[in-house]
């Protein structure tokens, strides 16, 4: 529990390799949490790209998203991100990995 | 947090009506290995427990803001649990080791999973098990037909129970295997008939259990190369296949388009089991999801084979496999940009 917020804290987002370290424990090289952390704030950009929003990040434990008028909105892992980038983005579809638009796109990166 | 193995597994028994779910429990915990199992059943009946803990609850959604089906949490089993926890942590019942609910015939196995995964005090505590599914040898092939509640639970399931097999012809038996397998690529099928109940392994073995994972995963590449079905019935909408992927995948490009996909096409991702081969991990890493709901991934200690090739068991309603495929091989890209295109294979269309 968060002793500011009495916020119950659940375990880790299953995609953070530091929430189940046992299953990442024979990693061969060196590995920090805040540098997964850059890696996927890196690559889900590169998607968030297609729909106008980028992510960044917020005091090192949270991240804000950005739309493309200026609407943020903080989150704590990948799933909270797609539902407040759905919120954010202008399409009416929201952000869908099967889009053929946004595979052709990130296929030219 | 307690590790896997500390955490009390929590086992699903569902099945359609009056498909011999009480039959089977009741012939589980007859097993000595089976000792120490708390029963939740949520329906009210006469089971013939006596010696086990039994409590019933009653049905009760709290639905989230996103009014999603699947990820509702389920109140009163999330009451029964933590009461369970309590009397158990102040000695007021036995010890347990082992929790089974019993569904009722129509219930969707989903939000009892969400309930376990997303709840944080029972997170803590307790870890989802297998699913088992009961489907009736001699009215389960009509049932599949006619009721979407029973294609679903035979989708989500760890293991298929086929039961009343003693009362059924051969060719219905061979039809409903037929289905079935359709319906669940990964699935182990067991047949039953009165009193024949089997193992206890029905129970322990799954993939965050220390014993018997080694022999779940053995399970699922079984079944992936096991036959085709060839029958295309009614359930033709609700299918599963598998991809194969010789490149290891990042693990981080896998969790963008993992929690992507979920996000926007859950309701129709019934079930997703895989065996990854992650970049610069040297063991086979584990994912296991029920449609919006993804449990911890879990790790094998050595590969099954020398083929050390990422296998993903999709059970999906109304989606391609192709695009699929194509969409996580962009995705994987991102992080290794010379990667060469087309490298999904093997993938079958049932």
């Amino acid at each position: 529990m968060c002793s500011l917020c009495g916020v119950l804290g659940g375990r880790g987002h299953w995609t953070e390799s530091a929430a189940t370290p046992e299953t990442f424990a024979s990693r061969e090289q060196p590995h920090t949490r805040a540098r997964e952390r850059q890696m996927r704030t890196r690559l889900v950009n590169k998607v968030l790209d297609h729909y106008g929003l980028r992510l960044g990040d917020w005091s090192g434990g949270t991240h804000v998203l950005r739309g493309p008028t200026g609407r943020t909105a903080l989150v704590n892992n990948l799933s909270e991100m797609w539902a407040a980038a759905d919120d954010l983005c202008r399409q009416e579809s929201g952000c869908d990995p099967l889009d053929p638009d946004l595979l052709q796109r990130l296929a030219g990166d | 947090m307690g590790e896997f193995s500390e955490q009390t597994p929590i086992n699903i028994i569902t099945g359609f009506l009056g498909s011999g779910k009480t039959t089977l429990l009741r012939g589980l915990l007859a097993a000595p290995d089976l000792s120490g199992t708390a029963v939740l059943i949520n329906e009210f009946g006469a089971v013939g427990l006596d010696h086990e803990l039994v409590e019933n609850v009653t049905e009760g959604t709290l639905l989230l803001d996103n009014g999603c089906v699947c990820c509702a949490i389920r109140g009163d089993l999330q009451d029964a649990l933590r009461n369970l926890l309590s009397q158990r942590q102040s000695g007021q019942v036995p010890y347990f080791r082992r929790v089974v609910i019993e569904t009722s015939g129509l219930a969707d196995p989903a939000p009892i999973a969400y309930t376990l995964l997303a709840e944080p005090i029972l997170q803590h505590h307790f870890r989802l098990g297998g699913i088992i599914t009961t489907v009736d040898a001699v009215n389960g092939w009509v049932q599949l037909q006619r009721f979407p509640e029973s294609v679903k639970q035979v989708a989500m399931a760890d293991r298929l129970i086929v039961t009343k097999t003693d009362l059924a012809e051969p060719q219905q038996i061979a039809a409903l295997h037929t289905s079935l397998r359709r319906l669940n690529k990964s699935a182990a099928i067991l047949e039953v008939a009165e009193g024949d109940i089997q193992p206890p392994a029905l129970l322990t073995d799954d993939m965050y259990d220390d014993g018997g994972r080694s022999r779940e995963i053995e399970q699922w590449l079984a079944a992936e190369t096991g036959e085709d079905a060839l029958v295309h019935d009614h359930a033709d909408q609700i299918h599963s296949f598998a991809l194969t992927y010789p490149e290891p995948l990042d693990w981080t490009a896998f969790g963008i388009w993992m929690t992507m996909l979920l996000h926007r096409h859950g309701d129709n991702v019934l079930r997703i089991k895989g065996l990854l081969n992650v970049t610069g991990v040297p063991t086979p890493v584990l994912i296991n999801g029920v449609q919006h709901i993804v449990h911890p991934p879990a790790h094998l200690p050595a590969w099954p084979s020398a083929e050390r090739h990422s296998r993903i068991i999709f059970i999906v309603r109304d989606m391609d496999q192709a695009v699929i495929e194509a969409s996580l091989a962009t995705f994987n890209k991102l992080a290794n940009p010379n990667a060469q295109p087309g490298e999904v294979v093997l993938g079958r269309v049932n």
